[in-house]
Parts: C-alpha cells; structure tokens; sequence
C-alpha cells in the first residue's frame, strides 16, 4: 500500500526523522491558513498524489506571498496531475501539503528496500540527490552506496556512519545524518515497509539533515498489524474498479483489450491472458476470484469485468482445487439471471466437482460456448469476437 | 522414487482442528498419505478424521515421530509456525498460508540459517499448493485426482498453473514424479534451484517443467544453474506476458519492478541457457512430449 508524502514524512518525523514544517491542506483556504501559521516568506505548494516525478509536471510550486500559495493550491485542487510515472489518465489531486521551503547546501539520496535477491533489507545512499535511483543506477552504479541489513540484530550506528563519511559529509553533519538514517530504519522495520525513498535528503547551512520528499510503500500482508497505516489508505488514488473489487475479496487490475477474464489462482490468470494474446486477441483485465469461491463472489466478479466498456466477450477460465466447478457454476448462472451479459461467453472448468459444474450450466440453458482446455477457450473467445464483427 | 514426499513420510498437520486444516487433513488421507498427527494449540488429546492431536509440534515429533508438517496457520502466526516445527526437527515443511508479511519470512529465512546446510529444514510455500508425489502421498491442497503417476517433475510458483500442467501432461499420457508448488511470495521459503537440484539426483525423474512467473530473481538463477549442473532436459515457462510494469499480479512476489523481471526478459534468460520454453501455456504438455522424445532419440 502506498501513502501521500505527508503521510510518510509524519510518519518518519515520529520515529525521529527531521522534516521541514509543513501542513496537509484540502482547501485553497486551508492552503493559505497553513502558509500563514508556517510562517517564513518562501513556501512550497505540493500536489499529494501516489505517484513520484511531480516537479516536472507542475505538481510542486514554490510561493512567496499567501497570495501565491492561494492561486498554486487553487489550480492543483481538483485537477488530475499526470507524471510519466501516472500513466497517461494521472491521479487525481485533493490535498496539497504546503511546506516552508528554506535554503540547503547539498542534495542526497536515500533509499531503504526489502530487497527479494538477498531477502534482506538493503539501505542505499548517493550524494546524487534528486536523480532517479535507476539513474544513478544506470551511469554510475559505483556512486551508489549500500548496506545489507543483517536481520537478527538490525541495522547499526556505524553502518549508518560509514554511509554518512562516505557521503562526503562533515563531522557535525555526520552526527545528524546517522540519527536520521537510524531514524528511518527503525521507521520501515516498525511499520512493516517494503521501500522508503527519501529524495532528496539535504543538508542545510546549520548542518541539519532533512527529508525533503518521503516516499513509502508497506507490505499490504502486515497491515492487520498496522493499523495507523492502513487508516491512511486513500482510495481515490486507485482505479474505482479495482477498489471495488478489493471490497469483495476479489483480485482485479483493468488493462486494455477486449476479451474480459475471470480465474482462479494469480498464476492461471496470467497465463490466461498470456493465451488470449497468443490467441491473437488482447485481455480486458486480471481478475482472481479466489479459493472456495462462492456463487456470489462468481456473480460480482461478472459485473466488475462488464463494467469495462471495452469488453466485447468473456473467458471464465476455472480449474477448481479449493474451489468447485458446480459452485462456479452456479455463479455463472445466477450472474446470468442478474446481469445482462450481452457478449458471448466461453466457459472452461477443469478439476473437483467439474461434471456437476457441467451438469449446471448445460441444464440452464444459457447461451454459452464451453471449452476443454485452456488452448480451446481462449482461441473460442478470440474466434467469437471476430465472428461478430 | 519421487522427491520430498513418498508413501511412508510420517506427516503432520499444523492447524488440523482449524475448518481448513480439517478439510484438507481429511483430503490428504484419503489420498493414502500417511498423515500420523496433527497441532493445535490448546486441542491437544482430541483426535481428527482419527489422527491424534497435539498442543506443541515437539509433543507431536516424539510421540509419532513426525517428520514432514503441513501448516494451515493463520498469517500473523504462521511464521511462529514454521519456526516451531524448524525448532521441533520436522525436515520439511510446507507453509499453505496466503499473507504472511515479508519481514516474518524474512525473519523465518534468518531462524533456518542456525541449522547447518545439511541439516536445515526444507521450507516449501509460503502461498503454495504444496506437494505431491502421484499415488504415493499429498502434502497439499491440489485435486490430488488430476494427477498421473509418472517421471516428469513439475516446479511452479502458481498452484493453479501447476494443476493445468498436471492436467496437460495427462492428456499427453505423461505423469509426474513429484509437484512442487514453491508459492506466489516475494520471499518463498525453496526456490526453484533447490527442487532442481533434488529432481537432478531422483532416479525415477527423467525431465522438469518449472513454471515461473514475472518479478524476482529465481528463475534467472535457476537457468544459469540448470545449464551448468543439469544433465536431465528441463521445459521453462514465464506467466505474465501481458502484464503491466508495476502492478502487482495477485500474487505478492508477481510485479514487474526491476529490469530482468518480465515474463519475456526471463523468457529468454532461459533460453539462452539452452532450456526449451513452452510457446504458450497452453503447451506445457506437448512441448515436454516433444522433448522427452527427442530426449529418447540422442539416448
């Protein structure tokens, strides 16, 4: 799950990280109370969205009068602020946080990640700040500073203060930088994250060391433990029907194609769509209903993939472990009764129960075209949309 | 022969008395798997679908003298769980459990690391289907009935992609020695390479299908590995080739987030170590065909 920056930098600033003062606004009214009770002569307005890149995309103004802060917090409200890291359709804009924007000396780069390579956390750092971490990665990997975190005991002080030396910092800038590098660590053990950016982390002319952007995503698993986390959740920042769909215990992310799936299991999904687009057609969307699938869960997955527009047939593609075809079966016929379908539909069971599942759907009389394999079906669905057109 | 599992491993079930430990204990043995105990904290005494229960793995070990567990523990103490059937000197252990948060495996990964090599615990899952060694015994959730007795040994991420592989190679007339499912996590507790590796030493496993999907290292390490270790032929196949950078795909570990970690980019990091790629997966089964008898010819 990812947060706003505000977010993440009250957060850090919990657990010891020094931030600049700032202040969440949702209001042009609010934006400019903020600025005033801030204080200080320079602001910065900035767009709070999921997504990174916003300063090349006019997401983050600097101001000086209130009068400024009004028109930035006017013109980003309400707007959808796209980045090249948004997608073309962008993420819409309902908060602004405003931040007293004061002089520093040197721009960093700090970054913590649950790295799956070595399965431990990896802390990074270059004295690059401000670039793209598969920038730096990308022209000069020797710039990049690492340390793999041994998980029995936990990053230590002089781990952190090797970075900091490394970095090129002074003896009084070291001090401040370990305690904010040991403040963000415990920050993303504590709070069960997979990555934390802090881009740039700078230091300022009385030798402070502050994170001046926060990035941070946490492990959606541990959030039944984290409950101040998943209270910051904010679902306008996701597609409606993927929130949707996350209501009801169903896995599903809309893509652009036309033939919309539903499937059991993530990986038989993807491979789904993989068959489709060796088939010669292009999928609508993923979609995992699950294990122990209910008839009602069935029936809600069919209206979520008809909901897309674009889609112009269906694969119901099901090969039952936990699950059991005759209940699938019975979804896809109660979804009938409710919903208008009104494209065909190409149905494929395989595994426990798959006789009585069969039994179901030839006993109601739908009009649906049924497969054996995975190969049959999706060259079925593929060869229906043609036949229509 | 088989890998993991066969007809007289003394199985445990962790979580037996829990609705889908119980199914799932009653499936196993109905299989003919020779499940002798199950755990549950606080149940101990009862007995389920006949098999006695316990309070505490070590209870369990020296009482039937267990050496393989299957946990059906719910995420916030499946970690625990592991650890204590690591601790009680079960050897495998098959972690069914969907949602284990990444820092508890990370944590499970670090525990293991105080058994020497040759004594430490092998961790199938987490999010897996489990194990089976066809007509010998199940340690899993998959419709052990799809499954035919043979020499092909089946390694997947995806438990479903894993039964439409059975399902294939069956309507080929090909069975399957041992089905691993090593589970859809970031952090999974065996990866490919370890199932390779005991698959490369089983004699009565002629080939491999290993089934990845999009995000990670594994099956780039894999293939390096398969090129340089393996005699046996090995079939690859990549999930996700339509899949968007950067969204999660179901499965926590399936998300294209580094360069290497698509369906394609894997594709053909096993090819180029000379292993033969299903085209599509609705190939696994007359690909594997093709290559078994070709494998037959240069024999």
């Amino acid at each position: 799950m990812d947060v706003h920056e505000y977010q993440a930098k009250e957060l850090l600033a919990s657990f010891g990280v020094p931030i600049p003062k700032g202040a969440v606004a949702f209001s042009p009214d609010q934006a400019v109370y903020a600025a005033t009770e801030l204080g200080g002569g320079h602001w910065a307005v900035k767009a709070q969205i999921h997504a990174g890149a916003r300063g090349k995309a006019g997401g983050i103004r600097l101001c000086r009068t209130t009068h400024e802060v009004r028109d930035a917090a006017n013109d980003l409200l309400g707007r959808r602020l796209v980045t090249h890291q948004t997608g073309p359709e962008g993420k819409p804009v309902q908060r602004v946080y405003i931040e007293t924007a004061d002089p520093f000396e040197r721009e960093l780069y700090l970054g913590i990640v649950l790295d799956r390579k070595v399965e431990r956390v990896r802390v990074l750092a270059s004295k690059a700040g401000g670039m793209d971490i598969e920038e730096i990665a990308a022209t000069d990997p020797d710039a990049l500073l690492q340390v793999v975190v041994e998980p029995a005991v936990g990053l230590q002080p002089f781990e952190a203060r090797e970075l900091a030396f490394q970095l090129g910092l002074t003896i009084k800038q070291v001090g401040a930088a370990v305690k904010t590098i040991m403040s963000a660590y415990r920050a993303f053990r504590d709070c069960d994250a997979v990555m934390l950016e802090i881009n740039p982390l700078v230091v300022t002319r009385d030798d402070r060391v502050l994170a001046l952007d926060a990035k941070m995503s946490f492990d959606d698993n541990a959030l039944f433990r984290r409950r101040q986390i998943a209270d910051m959740h904010d679902p306008s920042q996701s597609d409606p029907r993927e929130a949707q769909a996350a209501e009801h215990n169903l896995n599903y992310i809309g893509l652009d194609g036309e033939i919309g799936c539903i499937v059991n299991g993530a990986g038989l999904a993807m491979a789904t769509m993989d068959m489709i687009k060796h088939a010669g057609g292009e999928p609508a969307n993923f979609l995992d209903v699950g294990g122990g699938a209910s008839p009602q869960r069935v029936a809600t997955a069919f209206r979520l993939v008809l909901s897309d527009p674009n889609v112009r047939a269906i694969l119901v593609n099901i090969f039952a472990g936990i699950n059991r075809c005759d209940w699938i079966a019975e979804g896809v016929v109660q979804a009938a009764r409710e919903v208008k379908i009104g494209v065909p539909l190409v149905v494929r069971l395989a595994g426990t129960n798959v006789e009585a599942g069969k039994a179901i759907l030839e006993k109601s009389g739908l009009d649906l075209i049924t497969a054996d394999t995975l190969t049959e079906a999706a060259e079925k669905a593929v060869a229906a949309i043609r036949t229509k057109n | 022969m088989s890998i993991l599992i066969n007809e007289t491993t003394r199985i445990l079930v962790q979580g037996i008395t829990g609705d889908k430990g119980s199914f799932h204990a009653r499936e196993m043995v109905e299989y003919g798997t020779k499940v002798v105990a199950g755990v549950t904290p606080g149940k101990g005494g009862r007995t389920e679908h006949g098999v006695p229960v316990f309070d505490t793995v070590r209870q369990a070990v020296q009482e039937t003298g267990a050496e393989a567990s299957i946990t059906f523990v719910a995420p916030p103490f499946a970690a625990d769980a592991i650890m204590e059937a690591a601790d009680a000197g079960i050897r495998l252990i098959c972690s069914i459990t969907d949602g284990i948060p990444a820092q508890d495996m990370m944590r499970v990964k670090r525990y293991l690391r105080r058994y020497p090599r040759e004594r430490r615990p092998m961790v199938v899952g987490p999010n897996c289907a489990g194990i089976i060694s066809p007509g010998k015994a199940m340690l899993g959730i998959m419709p052990g009935h799809i499954y035919l007795k043979g020499n092909i040994g089946v390694i997947s991420r995806s438990g479903t992609l894993g039964y439409e592989a059975a399902a294939q190679m069956k309507a080929v007339g090909l069975g399957i020695s041992t089905s691993v499912g090593i589970g859809g996590d970031p952090i999974n507790g065996s990866s490919f390479l370890d199932h390779l590796a005991l698959f490369e030493e089983d004699p009565d496993t002629a080939a491999v299908l290993m089934i990845g999907e999009i995000g990670g290292p594994q099956e780039a390490e894999a293939a390096a590995w398969i090129q340089k270790n393996m005699r046996k032929p090995v079939v690859g196949f990549v999930a996700g080739l339509t899949a968007p950078k950067g969204r999660k795909m179901g499965h926590a570990g399936a998300i294209i987030s580094a360069a290497g970690d698509s369906a394609a980019e894997k594709a053909e990091i096993m090819r180029s170590y000379g292993l033969t790629v299903a085209p599509s997966p609705g190939a696994f089964g007359t690909t594997m065909a093709q290559v078994m008898a070709g494998h037959r010819k240069a024999a």
